[in-house]
């Protein structure tokens, strides 16, 4: 890959990571989402009562492929705290199991003794239009 | 499409030393569960970094939909 001096998508995922003390990158919405790894990552969310803010990549193919190369990641979802990549499903599950979420997030130490909920509970933040801000 | 027996030799080759336990129903959707001695020190997420770098660009969530990871330093 080249340095690519002007990058406007590259520069909007850095500043929403940047901007967003708990951003998730998900298929879909936490209302809808669209693959049962982004449902389970907005699951343990939920569970820690933590509020996010979410970005659908399925609202265009160049946000996953912008983030998986700013981020080295090669799969969604992508949860990111204060700027740094947490995991995908599978560490932020385990991280749920053991406590660990709720202590990164900040959040009271009471998840991980109930099991994940089915869906993620409404409430959280809309989801940002990175697309919008597509040229 | 791979089976889990490629997706297994895969990771145990591209990490020496390592062993995985990888399943699939379907040869799409593939559970793994890695133990390298590499992975100590390593935080969960440069831990999995270390396995998906053995896949090509655009075969996981490709060919492997889906690679459920576990991974564990031993």
């Amino acid at each position: 890959m080249t340095d690519q001096p002007e990058n406007p998508l590259r520069d909007a995922l850095a500043d929403a990571i940047a901007s967003n003390e708990v951003i998730l990158f998900m298929k879909g919405t936490p209302e809808q989402p669209m693959c049962g790894f982004s449902a389970r990552t907005c699951a343990a969310l939920a569970a820690t009562e933590t509020e996010f803010a979410a970005v659908d990549v399925l609202a265009d193919p160049r946000i996953r492929q912008e983030l998986s190369s700013l981020s080295n990641w090669p799969t969604i979802p992508q949860l990111f705290v204060r700027g740094e990549l947490v995991g995908g499903a599978d560490i932020v599950g385990q991280m749920y199991e053991s406590g660990e979420l709720a202590a990164v997030l900040g959040a009271p130490a009471t998840a991980g003794i109930d099991p994940l909920p089915e869906t993620a509970e409404p409430g959280s933040a809309p989801p940002l239009q990175i697309e919008n801000r597509l040229s | 499409m791979p089976t889990a027996a490629e997706v297994k030799a895969r990771i145990e080759s591209g990490i020496p030393g390592s062993e995985a336990d990888v399943t699939s129903d379907d040869n799409v959707h593939f559970n793994a569960r890695v133990a390298a001695a590499e992975f100590a020190g390593l935080s969960l997420v440069e831990q999995h970094r270390l396995v998906y770098a053995i896949f090509d660009e655009g075969e996981l969530g490709g060919s492997i939909h889906a690679l459920a990871l576990t991974t564990e330093p031993r």
